[in-house]
């Protein structure tokens, strides 16, 4: 497939438009990239056909590592780092580790998703993503296609029919 | 058919997209009002003053305050418990609440969050000072040393370092993740080019992509699965410093529930203290509506009678336990020295919140307020009675003793709520106190008027 070097982008107000718009352009099999709204718009990622997340199981994989990483080091300090007598309980006791195992399985999870999504995401301290306009933080929904000359009025008036306000073509 | 009387919408007035990100940055934009100033004036002579009870904690050593053989755990520990359990009421708002699928959320979280943090800040603040030398902080966590020692993972004191810490962290993580598309919008919003710069590094490069949206979505799901059952944890641990011990009227397995339910109790009376007054100074009446105001209020009769009935079935067990100690423990808690704070804490919390029982007064301002006030104080005082009466009073008659707070002590109280105001007020200045984003969402579905196409 050839890079795409041209764009064609709708401007809407309202998210229903946009969802219309997107499934007509879809229909077309017009080459949808991307959407860019103001909230998550319920159904759009169907609509897209953006693959599910992975970040749960990132986010389970992470609790697993913290979840052993805790239990495990609590055994090594008591049974072999620095063994402490403590009342006559056992050095390996089991429901005393419970409580800290609990929060490295949380804290591991968080942090392993979190930093899977700025990751994937391509976001964090200084990162400069393009900006396609500044009041899709607003109220603006756009909705960006790989623009080809064949097909441009015809794309262009489905945009239209769907409530688009605005219609822009970018390199 | 049945049509079901109609919701009670969570945003009223005539509003679009537009005008809610609009009326919730307006108060961010241009200069803050006399009040504002006040606010921040006062809180900040509270942090001076707290200063020279640090000051004095330092230079003369933890003999300054008022605890004694007897009574080693004083304000201290009564102020570090208070602040802990106010902070349970962001993250049981935005998790808990959010797999509840409960909508009013959306414009309560964010300040909630906030003051979660700040909660969190002035609770981890008392175990730093109690050490007498903030520098020995480091000996709490495990690290690898010369001496080869380790922490005591046995110790219910170590768990309170991790679950605090873990809850601090998490609850920053949440609460950033949910600004980062806020963030976004004040960074497109502004016009002056450091503002600009700076939102810009803050918004990590948000641009609203519907691939970013669905990812962020799945994220809040999982760490809200995440963070409820950190917020239950966290009180639960808390709790645990004190029964795990053997002492009477700490060693009780109602602690952990009594504990949390408490928690949450406290923490929505201070996130009513402060929304109330957030509210009308800073024009978000159509946002937190007095819906918003009841629906909290909900929340505290619950969480308060869970209290109310964890109180009765302590006198109850105490009773029919047939341990004396224990026996004694109680009927001195209510009776003895220390029968005032028992009676404040009684009608602070038992009493006062089943007047939210009457619809009238669930949905009054001033009176909402003022039980909330009480709240706040019946928990403190409910932290004050579970520490001071249960230690006062030996096994050995001869250890008996009263134990009155040192200038210091309340110092130290007086600089947590200094900080805690001045990091509120800083909040609203910098950050939207409402999540913007999120109540866009419900507008259509929660909005008083629906927008025509």
């Amino acid at each position: 497939m050839k890079k795409i070097t041209k764009y064609i982008s709708a401007f809407y107000e309202d998210e229903e438009d946009l969802l219309i718009g997107i499934k007509k352009l879809k229909e077309n099999n017009v080459n949808v990239l991307d959407a860019f709204t103001p909230f998550p718009v319920h159904g759009l990622d169907k609509a897209l056909g953006i693959r599910r997340s992975w970040l749960p199981r990132v986010g389970f994989i992470g609790g697993a590592i913290g979840a052993l990483t805790g239990f495990f080091f609590q055994k090594w300090v008591f049974t072999e780092g620095y063994q402490m007598a403590i009342g006559g309980k056992p050095f390996f006791a089991i429901p005393s580790f419970i409580p800290v195992t609990f929060e490295c399985t949380v804290l591991f999870a968080a942090f392993f998703m979190v930093f899977a999504f700025l990751f994937r995401s391509k976001l964090g301290l200084g990162a400069e993503n393009k900006i396609y306009d500044l009041k899709i933080t607003d109220d603006r929904f756009v909705v960006v296609a790989g623009f080809d000359e064949n097909k441009s009025g015809e794309v262009k008036k489905q945009m239209e029919a769907a409530g688009a306000t605005i219609i822009e073509v970018k390199e | 058919m049945y049509v079901s009387p109609q919701r009670e919408p969570l945003i009223k007035g005539d509003k679009n997209y537009s005008k809610i990100t609009e009326e919730i940055t307006a108060p961010m934009a241009g200069k803050p009002g006399k009040y504002w100033y006040l606010g921040i004036g006062i809180s900040t002579i509270a942090i001076l003053l707290g200063s020279v009870a640090i000051f004095m904690t330092i230079w003369f050593g933890i003999g300054t305050w008022g605890l004694n053989k007897t009574v080693g755990w004083g304000w201290g520990i009564t102020n570090f418990v208070w602040w802990v359990g106010i902070g349970h009421a962001g993250t049981f708002i935005s998790a808990i609440l959010l797999l509840f699928r409960q909508k009013w959320r959306t414009s309560i979280n964010r300040s909630a969050e906030a003051m979660t943090l700040m909660a969190v800040m002035c609770a981890g603040f008392f175990p730093l000072i109690h050490m007498g030398r903030l520098l020995l902080g480091f000996f709490i966590f495990p690290y690898p040393n010369t001496r080869g020692v380790w922490v005591n993972f046995n110790s219910p004191l170590l768990w309170d370092v991790f679950a605090i810490t873990t809850y601090f962290l998490v609850s920053l993580l949440f609460w950033y993740v949910g600004l980062i598309p806020d963030i976004g919008t004040i960074r497109d919003r502004a016009t002056k080019k450091i503002k600009k710069k700076i939102y810009s590094l803050l918004a990590m490069g948000w641009v609203g992509s519907a691939r970013h949206w669905a990812r962020h979505e799945s994220l809040s799901l999982i760490l809200a699965g995440l963070a409820a059952p950190l917020v239950l944890s966290v009180h639960s641990i808390v709790s645990m410093d004190f029964a795990t011990s053997v002492i009477p009227g700490w060693h009780t397995t109602i602690f952990p529930p009594y504990f949390v339910s408490g928690a949450i109790f406290s923490g929505f009376a201070m996130v009513l203290t402060l929304m109330i007054i957030a509210r009308k100074a800073m024009n978000l009446e159509d946002f937190i509506t007095i819906g918003h105001v009841e629906s909290m209020n909900k929340i505290i009769i619950a969480t308060g009678s869970i209290v109310g009935v964890a109180y009765l079935t302590e006198l109850f067990v105490a009773w029919y336990s047939g341990v004396e100690y224990e026996q004694y423990a109680f009927l001195n808690r209510a009776t003895g020295p220390y029968w005032w704070a028992y009676a404040i804490m009684m009608t602070c919390n038992v009493i006062t919140p089943q007047l939210f029982w009457f619809r009238k007064i669930r949905r009054n301002l001033a009176a909402t307020f003022i039980i909330s006030i009480f709240v706040n104080i019946g928990m403190w005082f409910e932290r004050f009675v579970i520490v001071v009466t249960s230690l006062h009073r030996d096994y050995l008659p001869s250890s008996w003793t009263m134990y009155k707070a040192s200038l210091v002590e309340v110092g130290l109280y007086v600089f947590t709520l200094g900080l805690f105001f001045t990091l509120f007020l800083l909040f609203i200045r910098v950050f939207p106190v409402i999540a913007i984003s999120e109540i866009k969402s419900v507008l259509k579905s929660s909005g008083e008027k629906k927008i025509e196409k």
